[in-house]
């Protein structure tokens, strides 16, 4: 596994750091025009540059969904670009929902071999793979359990490591943990920044939650509905790796109080 | 349902039995007791009011004969009733599994193009609506061959629910799964054989047992339409023919083996169905709660 890994990106942050990082891809410009005249997205830009840890915040409706599902190509944009600094290879990206969406007729150890069956690996080729992302998500011994015999939490690990096996260079992730309770979220969002420092890669983080982009990001991009747009980027200026201490250190809270003063302009913009 | 993480602290000693647990367990035991005994018992208080109202009212064997006779006449005549009961469940079989490659073959079909699917769904609701009764005469006439025509009969019955049920569930697949498969880059074949036809393998076997029972059905109407039919008659023949020779014993006995046959396939497909999902999907997972 350690074939794939690329060399750690400095651990910089701030504006300027992070704009010093190679780019991986960016949106010019994007409108999406859903039906007649729903205008889901209205000029977005965001350059997405190798390492960052991305979290789109905005209320309910203000495009986060997608601007994700336009990355992942799964819509194209009406008007606009998205450009990727290196084309696209298959295993460059990996999608998690808000749902586990996980197959419920395979086993654990399937599912996390999904993305590489898709690509016509065989399991033996791949399967140190499979088991060194499994124990990195804490669920070691449950390669051959259903989902139906998973919690909430560990079904999303299971997510998770499989979007995390391929080595991805961009995952997006779509509010992965809000159907979570509080304890086993903080835990999940300790555990996704170790890995993805262990396999280095970019995160874009779509989340309601001020306190979770803080915690997890370097940087906010901030969005307001009708139409969606993005209206302004913070940069959560403090090294990783963040501890439990940081959760309860006065900048932590500074960074929220300004996230939130953010977040709540564009609540009234988008009135 | 229980959850791996917390069945590993199920088994510790020195816990003090719950008394509610203990009387869901025991009614659960007694549950499952009475689900055979009591069926059973069922049929041979039947069994023995029948016999009792033909003794008591002297009922002659022509209008209805009692149980003993029926079963007199199913063993006197097992030599004939057997090879019908053969023929019948030739048909049977053969027709559902037609029904089965059929049904599902047209369904990938059309789940794989909406213009196919568009043009030749109404037929298969036409044919499912129109009554076999109505169709299978036509069929005898421009069919030869007597167990073609049968079979056709009957896999027309059969092949609706397969059909419909499987073109439900290849297109209920979890729509982030789809986008996953989407992202991944997946053909079509791959998205078929390890999204679309797992998905929809519990409704296709909700189909399979409905088609099982319409399949007899088929097979049992197409021989009433077809009428004679010399050395290769099924059950459905036998009856007719005794009813005109008035031998009602054997119109009971053949009846008798077409409700088993019946059970028989109801079983045979809810076992099948149960072996298949039993790991992972609710319908064949018992609630413990
Ligand atoms: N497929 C679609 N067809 C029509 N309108 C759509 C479609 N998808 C999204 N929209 C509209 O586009 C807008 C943005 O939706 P989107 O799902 O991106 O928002 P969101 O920021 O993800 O919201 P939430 O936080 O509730 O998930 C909404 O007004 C929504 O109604
Ligand atoms: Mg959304």
């Amino acid at each position: 596994m350690t074939a794939h890994a690329r060399p750690a990106s400095s651990t910089l942050v701030g504006e300027a750091a992070i704009r010093a990082r190679p780019n991986v891809l960016s949106m010019n410009y994007v409108d999406k025009v859903f039906g007649r005249d729903v205008v889901a997205l209205k000029d977005m830009n965001l350059d997405v540059n190798e390492g960052d840890f991305i979290s789109l915040l905005g209320p309910s409706g203000c495009g986060k969904s997608t601007a994700l599902r336009l990355i992942a190509d799964l819509i194209h944009p009406t008007k606009g670009q998205i450009k990727w600094a290196n084309p696209r290879a298959a295993n460059d990206l990996s999608v998690v929902f808000q749902e586990p969406a996980l197959m419920p007729w395979a086993t654990v150890e399937q599912n996390v071999y999904l993305p590489f069956r898709l690509s016509g690996k065989p399991l033996s080729a791949v399967k140190s793979d499979i088991d060194e992302v499994l124990a990195l998500v804490g669920l070691e011994k449950f390669h051959g359990a259903y989902p139906r015999e998973l919690s909430g939490g560990m079904k999303m690990r299971v997510s998770i490591a499989r979007a995390m096996v391929t080595y991805p260079k961009l995952i997006l992730m779509d509010e992965p943990f809000a159907a979570l309770d509080e304890i086993t979220r903080f835990k999940l969002n300790n555990d996704l920044l170790a890995l993805k420092d262990k396999i280095n890669c970019t995160v874009i983080f779509v989340t309601h939650s001020v306190f979770e982009s803080v915690f997890l990001s370097d940087r906010i991009v901030v969005m307001a509905a009708r139409p969606g747009r993005v209206i302004d980027e913070l940069y959560v200026d403090e090294a990783y790796p963040r501890t439990e201490t940081f959760r309860t250190s006065a900048e932590y809270a500074a960074h929220c109080r300004r996230a939130s003063d953010t977040l709540k302009h564009a609540m009234e913009l988008g009135q | 349902m229980t959850t791996v993480d917390q069945n590993t602290n199920l088994a510790q000693p020195n816990v003090v039995a719950d008394p509610e647990e203990l009387a869901r367990a025991r009614r659960k035991r007694n549950e499952k007791i009475g689900q055979w005994v009591l069926p059973a018992l069922v049929v041979v208080l039947t069994i023995i009011a029948w016999d009792r109202i033909v003794t008591v009212n002297e009922l002659p064997h022509y209008i209805l004969p009692g149980p003993d006779l029926v079963l007199e006449a199913l063993i006197e005549d097992w030599g004939m009733l057997s090879e019908s009961l053969v023929v019948t469940l030739r048909i049977t079989v053969g027709a559902l599994l037609i029904a089965i490659i059929g049904g599902v073959g047209l369904a990938v079909l059309f789940t794989q193009s909406r213009w196919v699917e568009m043009s030749f769904f109404p037929y298969a609701v036409i044919l499912q609506v129109t009554p076999i009764v109505a169709i299978a005469p036509l069929i005898f006439i421009y069919v030869d061959n007597r167990m073609v025509g049968l079979l056709i009969c009957a896999w027309i019955v059969a092949f609706f629910p397969i059909l419909s049920n499987t073109t439900l569930g290849l297109n209920s697949a979890d729509h982030n799964l789809r986008d996953l498969f989407k992202v991944y880059g997946a053909t079509r074949w791959q998205k078929l054989r390890y999204l679309q036809l797992p998905s929809a393998l519990p409704y296709f076997l909700g189909g399979l047992r409905i088609a099982g029972g319409l399949s007899l059905i088929g097979a049992v109407v197409a021989e009433y339409v077809a009428g004679t039919g010399g050395n290769a008659s099924g059950l459905a023949f036998r009856i007719l023919e005794a009813s005109y020779r008035l031998n009602i014993p054997r119109m009971f006995a053949a009846l008798l083996l077409i409700a088993m046959t019946g059970v028989v396939i109801y079983a045979l497909t809810s076992l099948v169905s149960y072996l298949l999902l039993r790991k992972w999907h609710e319908s064949a997972i018992k609630r413990e709660v």
